[in-house]
């Protein structure tokens, strides 16, 4: 019960902010040309909705990190599984692992684009390096605790290679793969937008950057709601599959 | 494995990263990516150089603020969170969605509220780097065996003392975590925040030589970040595990 006590609070801390932010608007607080009221944030983003005005960019850049998130999921679990196989690789990776989300591989996004032009290429592939990793990562995870026992079966059972990656390691390894999965999709959101609101030639990134230069205060806070809507909502669901995952898996133990 | 075998293993790695460059520039052409040798050659004559020391050291003076600023709010907001138990159930997922959120989309709030200044920057590294310390400083403190704090209680020290003697030193491995974690991202976030409208700093030096294709400068300087933070990296790392050998 205590739980649902906690999350009344948590509804109404942000209710609260909520409408502190949009009272200091109202009375004058806060600069109109600064920030506009969270009400009309909403109805900027209704109406811009409705219009249709913005749905291309919307749908293409979602697109982007749906595909660069599929790319580094299937990709990078190849690749964990891969390494994991070559016990002398890895141990020459490691390192690279190690350091790979401490420097700021977005530096090389302005290399990209001098290599591959002013278009979608760089911003997928900037979204793949900055999930990629922790998709090879997490697939390592997961492969290092596959019970031995496991694998004894696989043999005293004569499964082949695939078969036995596929009926036993995979489910396995299963919830590892499956933070890789959250952590891909989240940082491929990150990868994508930052790309596009730094230098692109569309996208929504690249519509609320203009709509920042040209003072459009209706337009900007209006798609930067939607961005924060969705990226909430994404993780939240992800967040709940996993916890399902995680309690099915509690009750299943003997 | 032995250490010089493995020390092998990694140079191997760099040798393959090496030869992919070059085989890369030579199917996209010099313009495009230039070849290692010559970017080499220039780094070698741009590091020195005045242009280069001063737009780093704008850089430095922008990251040392947003730091202190990150680790100050974010020391603060985790040490609330973890004592204070109720809080940190209701404040919890609202930093996580924090921290998973696209903070660059915000990022023309912070430029309406200060203006292209040193201000903005700094304010803009220092919120992506609050969250990682808060959230990790909560959960160390969360996480001490509750007979280290019954302890506390049964020898009656004050609160202040128990935060000092009890929780300081109990936490300080995983707060150092978070603190490395928190390092890297403000790093983020001030490049960012350079590449995106700024008249000084790396950041900009990079857009800059983007957009008059020198490949050269721009790898260079690249190269020069990535060093930087692969280097404090390691170094956080090695103090967070003499601290856990230390526990």
């Amino acid at each position: 019960m205590s739980m649902t006590r906690v999350g009344w609070l948590r509804i109404a801390v942000l209710v609260i902010a909520i409408g502190l932010l949009e009272v200091c608007c109202r009375v004058g607080l806060i600069d109109h040309r600064v920030v506009i009221p969270p009400s009309e944030m909403a109805d900027a983003l209704v109406r811009l909705l409705i219009s249709g005005q913005a749905n291309e960019q919307i749908v293409r850049t979602f697109g982007i990190v749906v595909a660069a998130a599929l790319i580094s999921v299937v990709l990078g679990f190849a690749l964990g599984a891969t390494i994991h196989a070559l016990p002398r690789v890895r141990h020459a990776l490691d390192p690279f692992f190690a350091t790979y989300y401490a420097v700021p591989i977005f530096i090389f996004y302005p290399v990209l684009i001098v290599m591959f032009g002013l278009s979608i290429m760089p911003i997928v592939l900037m979204g793949v390096a900055t999930a990629i990793v922790a998709m090879i990562i997490a697939t390592l995870n997961g492969l290092d605790r596959v019970p031995r026992v496991l694998t004894k079966v696989a043999r005293v059972h004569h499964m082949g290679t695939i078969v036995t990656a596929l009926r036993l390691k995979l489910p396995a390894a299963a919830p590892h793969l499956f933070t890789g999965v959250k952590l891909a999709v989240s940082y491929a959101f990150i990868g994508v937008i930052a790309s596009e609101f730094i230098l692109a030639p569309v996208g929504l990134g690249r519509v609320i950057s203009d709509a920042y230069s040209d003072f459009n205060n209706r337009k900007m806070y209006a798609l930067m709601l939607l961005l924060v809507i969705v990226a909430t909502v994404v993780n939240m669901l992800l967040h709940v599959l996993d916890q399902r995952w995680a309690e099915r898996r509690g009750l299943g133990k003997p | 494995m032995t250490a010089t075998k493995r020390g092998l293993d990694s140079a191997v790695v760099f040798v393959v990263l090496l030869l992919a460059w070059q085989a890369l520039h030579q199917i996209v052409g010099a313009t495009a990516l230039p070849a290692p040798l010559p970017t080499l050659a220039y780094f070698a004559r741009f590091v020195p150089s005045e242009r280069f020391a001063e737009n780093a050291w704008a850089t430095l003076v922008c990251f040392f603020y947003a730091l202190i600023l990150s680790y100050a709010i974010g020391l603060a907001i985790g040490l609330w969170l973890g004592i204070h138990r109720l809080s940190g159930a209701v404040g919890e997922p609202i930093l996580i969605s924090l921290y998973t959120l696209p903070k660059v989309t915000l990022y023309p709030v912070v430029l309406l509220i200060f203006g292209l200044s040193l201000s903005g920057r700094v304010t803009f590294g220092a919120m992506h780097g609050v969250l990682p310390v808060a959230l990790l400083t909560m959960g160390a403190i969360r996480n001490i065996p509750p007979v280290y704090l019954k302890s506390a209680r049964t020898l009656r020290i004050s609160k202040w003392q128990t935060i000092v003697s009890v929780l300081f030193p109990a936490t300080l491995p995983e707060v150092v975590a978070g603190l490395r974690i928190g390092f890297s991202l403000t790093l983020l976030g001030v490049l960012l925040a350079e590449m995106f409208a700024a008249k000084h700093g790396l950041g900009f030096l990079i857009i800059n030589a983007m957009q008059l294709l020198q490949g050269e400068e721009m790898i260079t300087v690249a190269v020069v970040l990535f060093v930087f933070a692969a280097l404090a990296n390691a170094f956080l790392l090695w103090i967070e595990h003499r601290l856990h050998r230390g526990v």
